[in-house]
C-alpha cells in the first residue's frame, strides 16, 4: 500500500504496531513485559460499584467457574472480579446501549432474548442476596461461605434455575458465567486476563492481527506469544 | 422548532454501501446531493486504527459498530398471535450506524445470484409445475433479467475490489473456479485470497466426493489495487478481525475503501452526520415527495430537507420503517393480502458442522470476514425440487474468519461450560477445530412481514417497527437436505468428533444467537404493483421521485449474502436515473 497524504505512513505505522516482529519474520524473542507496576491484591481492591456482600460473592463465584488448580490460569490469577466489577460500573451494566422501555414481559419464551426491566448491574445486585439466601436455606451457610465442592453443588441448581428465580433474574446465571469468560479472555486492559496468561494458555496471540505468512503455512503451530493492545508482551 | 435547509436536487437517507453508490454515481452529473447519515462520521484513520480496532471485547461482544437498540430497533414477534416485543439488546442480526454502515464491518464475501433465481417462479412452473409452490409461499421472479443485470454486478465488483477465481467467463468453464456461477463478462478484479488449513483440507474432502470447491470470493484485498474512481486497497494482513470491524489495513472493501474519499472531493456533494431521518415529506397530491425531515442531534432540532429527488438507502429494515413512517405505498395486510411495503420480510437459513482434530493446528486467529473455500454443488441451480420436496438451496463455505476466544470457542459435544472441565476443554481443543457451514436460501411467505408496532416508540417518538416472523417447513427440509449431504463428506475427513448445527422441524425463531445481518424483501421489486412496491429501477410505484436501495428489493431471500446483489442493483438504478429519469421525471415503467 503506498503512503497516503496526510496519513501515517506504512512504515512508521509498522514500527508502531506490536505485530512488526510477525511481518518482519524475527524469530520469537521471549521479551519481558514491561516492567508494571503490580497491580493492587484483590483482597485490597476497592470495587467500582460493587458491595462488599457481591465483591465476595463475585469473588467466589468465578473461582469455581474457572477454577486455579490444573494447567492454565484460574479466574482469580486472571483478576475477573475486577473485569466484572469494571464492566458493570459502566455502559454494559447500566445496558446504556439497549432499549429498556415497558411494557415489559420477563415471563417470555427465553428465544425472544433480553425481556426483563432489570439492567445486568441490577440482576447481579438481586440475584446474589437471592442465591445466598438460597444457599443458607439449603446448605446452611451463604454462598462464599460454603467449601468448593458445595458451592459447584449450588452453581450447578442455579445453572438449572432448581431454585426457580424470578423471570426478572433468570439470565444471572448466563451472564456471570459470559461475564468470567469475557474478563478471562478480554484485552488485559479492562481489567482480567491478567499477564495474558489465559491468551498464552491456549495460544491466541492477542492483538498481533498480521498474520500474511503465515497463511499457507499449513497445519504448523505458530509461534509467537500474545501481545495486548496497550503493547504489553508476553 | 424546525428549521428548513436549502433545497437541494437530491437528498440520500443513510451512507453506508448503497448511499455511498449513488451519491458517487449521481454526483457525476453534477447534481447537488446532500446525504444524510443518522450516525457519526467515521474513517479508517482515525476510527479503525491499529491496535485499537483489534479489541474483542469492545467491538465484537459488545457491539461498539452497531446501530444502539436504545436508539434503533424492532419488535418482534413469531406469528399474528404473539404479542411482539423489542429486540432490547443485538442477536440475531446486526445493523450499521455511522457513515460506512454495515459496509464497514461486514464480511465482504460477495456473489452473484444463481441463474434460476432471478427468475424462480417461472424456473419451478416450467420444471415442475406450480403445485409444487406451498400455498403461503410468495415466489416472484425478479422483474429484471440476468443479462441486464450482469454489468452492473461487474461494476460493483470492480469498484469494491473483489478477489476471486473466476468459474465461467462468457460461458467458458474455468478449471478451479465455480463451475455453477452465472456466466461473467470477464475475470474478478483480484486474483483470489490464499486459503488457511480449514479450507484446504475442505476442498480436498469436497473434490473427493465429486464437488468443484473454489476460493470464496470476497473484498478482501488480495494485492494492491486501485478502482475507477482512484481509490487504492492495500493487501490483506489475514488479521482475523474483519466481521464486526473496521479494517486497519485499507483491506476490505467498504465505502470508506472504495468510495467516500473520492466522494467527498466532489464540490457538488455534501453529507451531513447525526442527522436522522424521521419521514419522507409528501407533496399535496400525493403523487412525489418534497424532501425530507430529520432529526439534527447536534443542535437538537427537526429540519426539513427539499429535495427533487429522495434516495432510501438506510438499509433493508429501516428503509421499509422509512415508507410505513411515510406512506410510501400500501402497507401489506397478511389477513387480505393486500398491500405491498412490508410485505415478503424474508432471511437466511444456515446450518453447518463443526469438525475436532485433536492432532491438527488451524491458527484460527488467522483468517478473513470471506476466507476459504466454497463450493456451489448443492446450488438452486442443481437441485431437483420437485424431487426433493422443498425450494432452496445453498452454497457451503469451509474458512475461518477468527479466533477470539471470548466469542470463537468451538468445544465438542459434552464438554462442561464452566469449572476444571470447561478450562481444560478450552486448553485442549482451541486452534484444533474447523467448521464447514451451509448457507441457505429462504423464501418468503404470506406470514412473514414488516408493520408498525401499534406499543413501542423510539426516543424520537417513532413507532418501532414490527417482524413478524418464523421460520418454515420448505427451508428446514432445504437445510436437512444439507445435513444429509454435509454429513458424509465431513465424516470422509475422519476428524476426532464432529457435531452438527442445523434447524430441525418446529424449530423457531430465536433472536439471541447470531445467524446473518441478511434482512431482506418488505419493499419488494416487481413487475405488478399489487405484488411489488417498487418497480424495476427501484422505483416507488406510488412516488416516483422516490427510489429504495438495498436488500429490501428481493422478491425471496438468495442463497448466498446480499451485498453482491444490492450493489449491483444499486448500480442498475443509478444508471436509470442517469440516462433516463434525469431527463424527464415520472413514473419509468
Ligand atoms: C456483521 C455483518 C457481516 C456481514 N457480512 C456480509 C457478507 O459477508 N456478505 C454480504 O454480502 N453482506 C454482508 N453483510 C450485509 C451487508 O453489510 C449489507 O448488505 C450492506 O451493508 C447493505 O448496504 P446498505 O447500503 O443497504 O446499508 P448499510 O451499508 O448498512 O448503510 C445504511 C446506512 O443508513 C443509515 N441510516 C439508517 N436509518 C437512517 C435514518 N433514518 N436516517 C439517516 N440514516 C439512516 C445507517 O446508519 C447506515 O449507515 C454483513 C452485515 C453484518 C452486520
Ligand atoms: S482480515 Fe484483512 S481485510 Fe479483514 S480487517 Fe483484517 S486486514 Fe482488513
Amino acid at each position: 500500500m503506498r503512503d497516503v497524504p496526510g496519513l501515517p505512513s506504512r512504515r512508521t505505522f509498522l514500527k508502531a504496531s506490536a505485530a512488526s516482529a510477525a511481518i518482519a519474520g524475527i524469530a520469537a524473542v521471549p521479551a519481558k513485559a514491561e516492567q508494571k507496576p503490580e497491580p493492587v491484591a484483590l483482597t485490597e481492591y476497592k470495587p467500582d460499584c460493587l458491595k462488599p456482600s457481591e465483591w465476595a460473592f463475585v469473588m467466589a463465584a468465578v473461582a469455581r467457574l474457572i477454577p486455579s488448580d490444573g494447567e492454565g490460569p484460574g479466574a482469580i490469577e486472571a483478576r475477573v472480579p475486577v473485569f466484572i466489577d469494571k464492566q458493570l460500573a459502566g455502559d454494559y451494566g447500566r445496558a446504556a446501549d439497549w432499549y429498556m422501555q415497558g411494557p415489559h414481559d420477563a415471563a417470555a419464551s427465553p428465544l425472544r432474548g433480553w425481556q426483563t426491566p432489570l439492567n445486568p448491574l441490577q440482576i447481579y445486585q438481586k440475584a446474589i442476596p437471592f442465591f445466598d439466601e438460597w444457599c443458607k436455606t439449603t446448605h446452611g451457610k451463604i454462598f462464599a461461605e460454603l467449601d468448593a465442592e458445595t458451592q459447584d453443588k449450588a452453581l450447578t441448581s442455579l445453572q438449572k434455575d432448581e431454585m426457580k428465580i424470578a423471570p426478572e433474574l433468570r439470565e444471572f446465571f448466563t451472564i456471570l458465567l459470559a461475564n468470567t469468560k469475557e474478563g478471562y479472555f478480554a484485552d488485559p486492559m479492562y481489567g482480567g486476563n491478567h499477564g495474558m496468561e489465559a491468551w498464552k494458555y491456549i495460544g491466541f496471540p492477542g492483538a498481533r492481527g498480521s498474520y500474511k505468512e503465515w497463511v499457507l503455512k499449513h497445519n504448523k503451530p505458530y509461534p509467537l506469544g500474545p501481545v495486548s493492545i496497550s503493547g504489553e508482551r508476553a | 422548532m424546525a428549521r428548513t435547509e436549502k433545497k437541494k436536487d437530491v437528498v440520500i437517507v443513510g451512507l453506508g454501501w448503497t448511499g455511498s453508490i449513488l451519491g458517487m454515481e449521481l454526483a457525476q452529473d453534477g447534481l447537488e446531493i446532500v446525504a444524510l447519515e443518522r450516525g457519526h462520521d467515521q474513517n479508517t484513520v482515525p476510527n479503525f486504527q491499529y491496535p485499537n480496532m483489534i479489541d474483542e471485547l469492545k467491538y465484537g461482544v459488545r457491539l461498539g459498530m452497531m446501530q444502539k437498540p436504545h436508539n434503533s430497533t424492532v419488535t418482534i414477534r413469531r406469528d399474528v398471535n404473539e404479542t411482539a416485543l423489542p429486540y432490547r439488546s443485538l442477536g440475531s442480526f446486526l445493523p450499521g450506524i455511522g457513515v460506512g454502515g454495515a459496509g464497514t464491518h461486514w464480511n465482504g464475501l460477495n456473489w452473484r445470484p444463481q441463474l434460476s433465481e432471478y427468475r424462480l417462479r417461472s424456473h419451478v412452473e416450467e420444471r415442475w409445475g406450480a403445485g409444487i409452490i406451498p400455498e403461503d409461499m410468495h415466489l416472484q421472479d425478479y422483474p429484471v433479467t440476468y443479462d441486464e443485470l450482469e454489468p452492473f454486478f461487474d461494476r460493483f465488483e470492480h469498484v469494491a475490489g473483489i478477489s476471486g477465481m473466476a468459474g465461467n467467463v462468457k460461458g467458458k468453464i474455468i478449471e478451479g473456479g465455480n463451475p455453477f456461477e452465472a456466466p461473467r463478462s470477464r475475470e474478478y478484479p483480484m486474483p483470489a485470497m490464499p486459503t488457511t488449513w480449514d479450507g484446504a483440507k475442505f476442498a480436498e474432502a469436497a473434490k473427493a466426493a465429486g464437488c468443484h470447491p473454489f476460493p470464496s470470493p470476497g473484498g478482501i484485498a488480495s494485492q494492491a489495487y486501485v478502482n475507477e474512481y482512484g481509490m487504492q486497497m492495500g493487501p490483506c494482513n489475514h488479521c482475523g478481525f474483519c466481521e464486526r470491524y473496521g479494517c486497519y489495513n485499507y483491506s476490505k472493501s467498504s465505502p470508506q475503501t472504495a468510495i467516500l474519499d473520492a466522494l467527498k472531493r466532489k464540490p457538488n456533494f455534501e453529507y451531513r452526520t447525526e442527522a436522522d431521518v424521521l419521514r419522507v415529506e409528501m407533496a399535496a397530491d400525493g403523487k412525489t415527495a418534497t424532501g425530507v425531515t430529520y432529526y439534527d442531534y447536534k443542535t437538537g432540532e427537526e429540519v426539513f430537507q427539499p429535495a427533487d429527488l429522495v434516495i432510501l438507502a438506510a438499509y433493508q429494515l429501516h428503509n421499509v420503517h422509512l415508507m410505513l413512517l411515510s406512506g410510501i405505498g400500501k402497507p401489506y395486510d397478511p389477513a387480505t393480502g393486500e398491500g405491498t411495503t412490508g410485505r415478503s420480510y424474508a432471511y437466511q437459513m444456515n446450518g453447518g458442522y463443526t469438525l475436532f482434530f485433536k492432532d491438527e493446528h488451524f491458527n484460527p486467529f488467522i483468517g478473513t470476514g470471506a476466507n476459504g473455500m466454497s463450493i456451489d454443488d448443492f446450488g438452486m441451480d442443481n437441485i431437483d425440487f420437485g424431487r426433493e420436496g422443498f425450494i432452496g438451496g445453498a452454497y457451503w463455505r469451509s474458512g475461518q474468519t477468527n479466533g477470539q476466544p471470548i466469542r470463537s470457542m468451538s468445544l465438542p459435544k459434552g464438554s462442561p461450560s464452566w469449572g476444571a472441565g470447561w478450562k481444560e476443554a478450552v486448553g485442549e481443543w482451541y486452534g484444533h477445530s474447523m467448521s464447514i457451514g451451509s448457507h441457505g436460501s429462504h423464501m418468503s411467505y404470506r406470514g412473514n412481514f414488516l408493520d408498525l408496532d401499534p406499543t413501542y416508540k423510539d426516543p424520537l417518538g417513532r413507532p418501532l417497527m414490527r417482524m413478524t416472523f418464523n421460520w418454515n417447513p420448505n427451508d428446514i427440509r432445504m437445510t436437512q437436505f444439507m445435513k444429509s449431504k454435509m454429513e458424509p463428506i465431513a465424516q470422509s475427513m475422519n476428524p476426532t468428533s464432529m457435531q452438527e448445527g442445523f434447524k430441525k422441524e418446529g424449530a423457531m425463531y430465536d433472536v439471541r444467537p447470531y445467524q446473518t445481518t441478511h434482512n431482506v424483501g418488505g419493499s419488494v421489486m416487481g413487475a405488478d404493483p399489487k405484488t411489488s412496491a417498487v418497480n424495476r429501477y427501484l422505483q416507488a410505484w406510488d412516488k416516483h421521485n422516490i427510489f429504495v436501495l438495498g436488500a429490501g428489493a428481493f422478491p425471496q431471500n438468495t442463497q448466498y449474502n446480499p451485498t453482491g446483489m444490492v450493489g449491483g442493483l444499486a448500480y442498475w438504478a443509478a444508471h436509470a436515473i442517469r440516462t433516463d429519469y434525469l431527463r424527464n421525471p415520472r413514473p419509468l415503467v
